[in-house]
């Protein structure tokens, strides 16, 4: 192992590093740097729709040829909730929580010393960086960054005259997308092959802790969609740029019939969510991941049902491949295709509930240790269900007719999705920023964040429901040309008071954590007393991650209060690390 | 309210920054038995709150919520909404109270063990035929549902009208005394001829154009609806209706009105809803509200999206006709 000790440089240990420990952090701080910009974006339409006749100074300082007397254009409306959408789930929700988390804990958690390919998981990251900084950048352009909302329907995605911010801001959206994909594929093959391959002596696929699980099958989902949306993209560039017509058909704008003849839009919409379904489980199942892990370690329980949570990962992630439709009921697709899509749709719902009853029965009789960590898990899992059970609703085609793309929608993606996803990232962050930078975080700065988060976020959303069940439609900018919904108005005002509550919120954990960074207490080497084998790394980081040999597993992940027929704990304490050999006549379930 | 709300974001900007010079010199950093003791109060504390709002969203927000279905196949809707709507609503209320009540009742305590509980096929069982059996029920409902929607081929003497959706304007023509819609092609569009029609076919001279609609009381009407540029969304809420405009294809939706305008402002929610309205628009000075029946976009289409609708009247047969009647034709319209 020579590259054990070959010397580093400051570029290669900080910036082009092929250490998965280093990406994953540069994964994480540029997803919280994504982050910010989203939920920054997110204050700005809330205070449109809150008082959309109001002026604001931030408006007017930020928004610059955008607006005008401190009060936001249209355009600009539909840029920012566009934005905010495509920034939040791919380079927040997916790069931000998957990359973060895949490229700690697969080699940590399997006992390997590295990804498979370190190089291509550095490209992986730097691709990230630079789709990055391309969507940043379509936000200066002069028309204006993409504006059709982050599914990007053609035609609207297809037609500088149809919006401005279809020129060059959609050009730079794809571009950016494109990019964002080819390293979305490079770490999610990276992250199957180091799973399949080098887990340590010992480490059988039935011990592996869930957290490995999640992520495993959430990189085969990604390979196996993400392609399809780059296919997508790229017809919609032709149609864009080389006059083709895939998408387009049919039509008139300004004046003139366009050449385009033959296409569908709804072929678009077929092909964005056959990846844009699977989407939002490769956002969710890492996070269920985490948190599965994250509980049963502050339980001091084992997850309840491992191979049940397993089959349900694998039944959610078969079933996102074939649910697609749900989006698009009245897009015009044929209703029999409608009614098949209702069956598999709810159908997803099964696994969901099982996922669901396991952490509850998970604290039962528990032992519950309230770190910041485990409250997120709890709020993960109070929100996932608040939003899933509204998929009974949407899911059922019939009822989809009269709530589709009104408020009701946005109220169940975000809680099921938005706000599941980040507590389950905010879980990991605070549980596993020891085994990152070697400190622990802030414990009573985590209890407000958490508290603070978990109100504002019921604030927000679940009032939601109540304003698209009066009707109203999502991405308006305004909702003053309807008398008709004069009385949804308090309730907007109240969704935006507690949106900016919610993002201050987001102070006392960039506070902590930039902070803890360098004034956090040393942390010790297995400060959760956890079981699994990154705790038995050394707390400073090293090449190779272990000194000498990569420990061998003798048990699964989730021996915690283990007693025996006295009721003493087996092996002297709460928990036994993954190393500790059977003892004889001892049983492990793997 | 506003002022409320200041206090507790200086309350929360103290706190924070105290906590943050605290930061400096803690001792531990895991939690102590008074934090899970503190923490899982707080769980139940917060589920008291939660369940308070959820009741008042529930009651004090039924009001601005959409009045019973106007159109007859949406009763249905309203049935499986409302059957759906509870079933997830007691669903909730326990989920959420065990996975609180067990965030305080097992709340950590150094002399506490875990109780080691890793499976129970029995348990899991139950848990995955449950949920498959309900879902079962309202798949059936939902699924009988949404054919009796969707499946316009049976409808008897329905009325045809084309809904022609353009940025930022809807448009609507009807089929005129032969009941058949003339072809329509962006190609044709002309001048006063702003919906494409192919004034060559024979079907098209009796239709008629019209910038508002006027449906009557229990007749089918089938809409077919086309799209001019983007995609747009045919949204009426009032009747559970609502299709996508495709550019480059024809969409339909059929329903059948039940109430007339008229009956409609007499409804018991809706007049509820009216006067909570217009107490609002009376304090900011605004012209009062009546209630129509109302056409709106709901599929994102470009810079004035938010402001693309159509006035809808519902009438008894009668008025209807006469209505249609006064329409010009277009041949009389376009020469
Ligand atoms: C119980 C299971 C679920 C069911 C039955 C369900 C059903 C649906 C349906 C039918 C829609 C389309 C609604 C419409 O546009 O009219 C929808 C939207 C959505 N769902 Fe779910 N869902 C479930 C769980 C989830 C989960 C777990 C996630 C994410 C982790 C999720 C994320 C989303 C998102 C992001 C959208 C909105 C996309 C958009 O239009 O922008 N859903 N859901
Ligand atoms: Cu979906
Ligand atoms: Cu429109």
């Amino acid at each position: 192992m020579s590259e054990h000790h070959h010397k580093e440089t400051f570029v290669t240990k900080y910036i082009f590093s092929q250490d998965h420990k280093m990406i994953s952090k540069q994964f994480l701080v540029t997803g919280i740097f994504m982050g910010i910009i989203g939920v920054f974006m997110s204050m700005l339409f809330r205070l449109q729709i809150a008082w959309p006749e109001k002026s604001f100074t931030i408006i007017e300082a930020f928004l610059g040829p955008h607006q005008s007397d401190g009060i936001m254009n249209p355009d600009m409306y539909l840029a920012l909730v566009t934005i905010h959408g495509t920034i939040m789930v791919f380079f927040v929700l997916t790069a931000g929580l998957s990359g973060t988390f895949s490229n700690l804990l697969i080699p940590l958690q399997i006992g390997a010393r590295d990804m498979a390919s370190g190089f291509l998981n550095m490209i992986s990251y730097w691709l990230f960086f630079l789709s990055s900084i391309v969507m940043v950048i379509s936000l200066f352009v002069e028309a204006g960054p993409a504006s059709a909302g982050w599914t990007i329907y053609p035609p609207l995605s297809a037609l500088p005259q149809a919006i401005p911010g279809s020129g060059l801001g959609m050009t730079l959206w794809l571009v950016s997308m494109a990019i964002f994909i080819a390293s979305s594929l490079i770490g999610s093959l990276n992250y199957i092959v180091t799973v399949l391959n080098l887990r340590t002596k010992g480490m059988k696929m039935t011990r592996m802790p869930l957290t490995i699980w999640a992520f495993l099958i959430t990189a085969i989902i990604g390979v196996v969609s993400f392609p399809v949306l780059l296919s997508a993209a790229l017809l919609l560039i032709f149609d864009r740029s080389f006059g083709t017509s895939f998408y387009l058909s049919d039509i008139f704008i300004q004046g003139e019939v366009l050449h385009y003849q033959g296409g569908s839009p709804v072929l678009f919409e077929h092909l964005f969510w056959f990846l844009g379904h699977p989407e939002v489980y490769i956002v969710i199942l890492p996070a269920m991941g985490l948190v599965s892990e994250i509980m049963a370690t502050n339980s001091r329980k084992p997850i309840f049902g491992y191979r049940a949570m397993i089959g349900s990962i694998m039944a959610i992630a078969f079933l996102s491949t074939i649910v697609w439709g749900h989006h698009m009921f009245i897009s015009g697709m044929n209703p029999f295709l409608g009614s098949v899509f209702t069956f598999t749709t709810l159908l997803i719902a099964i696994p969901s509930a099982v996922k669901a009853f396991n952490w509850i029965t998970t604290l039962w009789k528990g032992n519950l240790q309230m770190n910041p960590a485990m409250l997120f898990s709890i709020g993960f899992v109070s929100t996932f269900v608040t939003g899933g059970l509204t998929g009974l609703v949407l899911g059922d085609s019939a009822l989809d007719i009269n709530v589709h793309d009104t408020y009701f929608v946005v109220a169940h993606f975000h809680l099921v999705m938005g706000v599941s996803a980040i507590f389950g990232m905010f879980a990991g962050v605070y549980h596993w920023f020891p085994k990152m930078y070697g400190k622990m975080m802030n414990k009573t700065l985590g209890y407000w964040h958490f508290w603070i988060t978990m109100i504002a976020a019921y604030g927000v959303f679940f009032p939601m429901h109540f304003i698209g069940l009066a009707g109203l439609p999502r991405r308006y900018y305004t909702n003053t040309n309807f008398p008709m919904f004069d009385d949804v108005a308090d309730v907007n005002v109240v969704i935006t008071l507690f949106a900016i509550l919610g993002g201050l919120a987001q102070l006392f954990f960039l506070a902590n954590f930039f902070i803890s960074i360098y004034r956090g207490k040393k942390a010790t080497q297995n400060p959760w007393n956890a079981t699994t084998l990154e705790w038995t790394t050394p707390v400073e980081h090293i090449h190779g991650n272990w000194p000498g040999q990569i420990p061998e597993v003798h048990r699964w992940a989730y021996d915690y209060s283990k007693v025996d027929e006295n009721g003493d704990y087996v092996h002297g304490a709460d928990f036994v690390l993954q190393t500790t050999p059977l003892l004889e006549g001892e049983e492990d379930p793997s | 309210m506003l002022a409320l709300f200041y206090i507790f974001i200086a309350v929360a900007i103290a706190v924070s920054v105290w906590q943050i010079t605290r930061i400096l010199n803690f001792r531990t950093v895991t939690a102590t038995d008074k934090d899970n003791e503190t923490q899982g109060k707080n769980f139940m504390i917060f589920m008291a709150a939660m369940y308070a709002m959820m009741i008042y969203c529930l009651i004090f927000m039924n009001v601005i919520m959409l009045p019973e279905s106007a159109s007859v196949e949406g009763e249905h809707d309203d049935n499986l909404f409302n059957i759906t709507f509870i079933l997830i609503g007691i669903v909730q209320f326990i989920v959420q109270f065990l996975l609180f009540y067990f965030s305080y009742k097992y709340r950590g305590k150094k002399e506490n063990k875990a109780l080691f509980f890793a499976d129970s096929h029995k348990l899991e069982l139950i848990w995955t035929l449950t949920p498959a059996v309900v879902l079962v029920l309202l798949i059936g409902y939902g699924l009988w549902q949404w054919n009796n929607v969707m499946d316009l081929s049976d409808a008897e003497d329905p009325i045809i009208i084309e809904v022609y959706s353009k940025q930022f304007q809807w448009e609507a023509r009807y089929a005129g005394a032969d009941n058949t819609l003339g072809r329509g092609n962006v190609n044709f569009i002309k001048g006063i001829n702003t919906m494409g029609v192919d004034m060559s076919d024979k079907n098209a001279a009796d239709d008629k154009k019209v910038t508002e609609l006027h449906l009557p009381k229990g007749r089918k009407v089938i809409f077919k609806f086309r799209s001019q540029d983007v995609l747009h969304s045919a949204y009426m809420p009032h009747f559970r209706a609502q299709m996508n405009c495709v550019p480059g294809m024809v969409t339909e939706f059929g329903f059948t009105p039940k109430y007339t305008t008229e009956e409609m402002r007499q409804q018991s929610e809706v007049m509820a809803k009216t006067e909570k309205i217009n107490k609002i628009r009376k304090a900011k000075g605004e012209e009062p509200y009546v209630f129509d029946y109302i056409l709106l976009c709901n599929k994102i289409c470009g810079a004035s999206h938010y402001g693309m609708q159509m006035k809808i009247i519902v009438e008894e047969e009668a008025e209807f006709k006469k209505w249609i009647a006064e329409q010009p034709t277009l041949a009389e319209v376009i020469k």
